[in-house]
């Protein structure tokens, strides 16, 4: 595949025999085996996904605080130094730009970004930066790697081979770590498949290093820990009600209206804060929900939601929960339809799937004893 | 799975594979490589009247969902009850235990149709 890039572990996906896809300019792993076995083991198990796309911008200098609380929805300033915060990224309107996830190390900030918002991004922040210098960004996203371990049994396998367990790390909390006294990296309690796990980032020469200390025990293959692909994040984090930029959210939709309230502090000044008390005034005029639908058939992204054969809504994500053996959906509908029970159709091609407003996350991990 | 020589091939990905009066219609594993994981398969019932290049059924995935169509005319003579009860048979065997429908179809012309070669050329089998 012409001019997209790769990951430090491209290698190790093609020798995993890896359906690879271009995925927001990236050569990704699709699937290995399958998306639906991939998600299993996730769920019951562990697996590693390569997410080494994700934009990863350091901000260093004197300015780097008050510059991000100027282009994030969320009050970063109670972040301690190793802790993370989900935020978005607004533009003046309150349209979202993209939603992040803004590390406090020491002395410099990490946001992790989506791949196909990284250039977008660094061009707001640098407009940005014309009126607010002493910040300096850093885009690390192609020298470093990043992957993500999750499932039941990730903090179980990750503690013994880890020199800091991770089971002491909160979530959304970070250590850095060394590896064989050389390997430095970042270790992270997050993800985004509904599961317990870890986020890692190292340098691009610790990568394969790192990857196949995780991967392998001896030269056998993980008896636990298996890679899994793009398919299997997606309905993973779709089981767990969360986002996905450019399918829930869009520089059209506000985090209000995407649920997303929380990460979003009216009583500090940032870009798009006006509008967005503005909505928070009138209220959303629409919401984002989540739908059961009855039957085999999966609601797809753009199928209008009807009430009485009337448009109310459209479908953002949808797709046969493969832990739940039933079709599940996220969608944006009239305000007034959103509370759960609500009894509306799906616009199927032609015939009408039966849909009910559910709460999110449709999947919530058991809490471990 | 490389495709099969005893059979023709539509644009559309399905396979077409003609004994006597009757012609069996699958899916390529070119196609099932790119839904992925199949989680349902809508086909018509037996009887039904299946006109060509037109749609006679849906296949779902996790991913994506996809329409089915005859490259000929014919009468619905069997629909894999098997595939119905279980989709992932379609990734499993496409071009065996994974077909979808048999078409009652005398005299079917396939020639239009590519040949494996062609196919093969044209999607990697």
């Amino acid at each position: 595949m012409a001019n997209l890039l790769r990951t430090p572990f491209y290698d190790f996906h093609v020798k995993a025999g890896a359906k690879m896809v271009e995925y927001a300019g990236w050569e990704m792993p699709l699937l290995y085996t399958g998306i639906i076995p991939e998600h299993e083991h996730t769920r019951t198990a562990a697996s590693i996904f390569d997410v080494s796309h994700m934009g990863r911008l350091k901000f260093t200098g004197k300015g780097a605080e008050a510059f991000l609380q100027r282009v994030c929805t969320r009050n970063l300033a109670k972040a301690t130094p190793g802790q993370s915060m989900y935020s978005l990224v607004c533009n003046a309107s309150g349209g979202i730009l993209d939603d992040v996830i803004v590390s406090r190390f020491d002395r410099h900030w990490m946001m992790v970004c989506n791949a196909a918002n990284r250039q977008k991004l660094l061009a707001w922040f640098n407009t940005q930066l014309a009126t607010m210098p002493g910040t300096t960004i850093d885009d690390e996203t192609t020298t470093s790697a990043m992957v993500a371990v999750q499932g039941p049994k990730a903090v179980g396998l990750l503690d013994p081979v880890l020199p800091e367990p991770l089971s002491e790390i909160k979530r959304y909390h970070f250590e850095q770590m060394r590896l064989m006294l050389v390997v430095q990296f970042t270790v992270f309690r997050s993800g985004y498949t509904g599961e317990d796990g870890a986020e890692l980032i190292c340098g691009l020469s610790a990568a394969g290093m790192a990857a196949n200390y995780l991967l392998r025990s001896g030269k056998e293959e993980h008896p636990v820990l298996k890679p899994a692909g793009l398919g299997a994040r997606d309905t993973l984090r779709l089981e767990a009600g969360m986002p996905l930029y450019g399918h829930e959210l869009s520089e059209t939709i506000d985090p209000l209206s995407a649920g997303l309230g929380w990460a979003v502090d009216l009583n500090k000044d940032f870009i798009g804060a006006e509008s967005l008390r503005s909505v928070q005034a009138a209220g959303p005029t629409r919401k984002l929900v989540g739908l059961f639908i009855d039957g085999p058939r999966a609601a797809r992204p753009d199928m209008a939601v009807l009430l009485e054969g009337k448009p109310v809504g459209v479908i953002t994500s949808g797709t046969m929960s493969p832990t739940l053996k039933r079709c599940i959906a996220m969608a944006y509908v009239d305000a007034s339809l959103a509370a759960p029970g609500t009894a509306l159709a799906v616009d199927c091609r032609g015939s009408q799937l039966t849909a009910t407003v559910t709460p999110l996350p449709f999947y919530k991990r058991p809490k471990s004893a | 799975m490389p495709a099969p020589a005893d059979r023709r091939y539509a644009e559309t990905h399905e396979w077409h594979k003609q004994e006597g009066d009757f012609v069996t219609i699958g899916i390529t594993q070119f196609a099932v490589d790119e839904l992925t994981d199949i989680t349902y398969v809508d086909l018509p019932q037996v009887g039904k009247r299946v006109e060509a290049g037109k749609r006679f059924g849906e296949i779902e995935s996790v991913k994506a969902t996809s329409e089915l169509y005859s490259a000929l005319a014919g009468e619905v003579a069997e629909a894999n009850q098997a595939v119905k009860d279980d989709p992932s048979l379609v990734n499993q065997d496409p071009y065996g235990k994974g077909w979808l429908i048999k078409l009652k179809a005398p005299g079917a012309d396939l020639s239009k149709l590519m040949t494996v070669e062609q196919y093969a050329a044209k999607h990697g089998g």
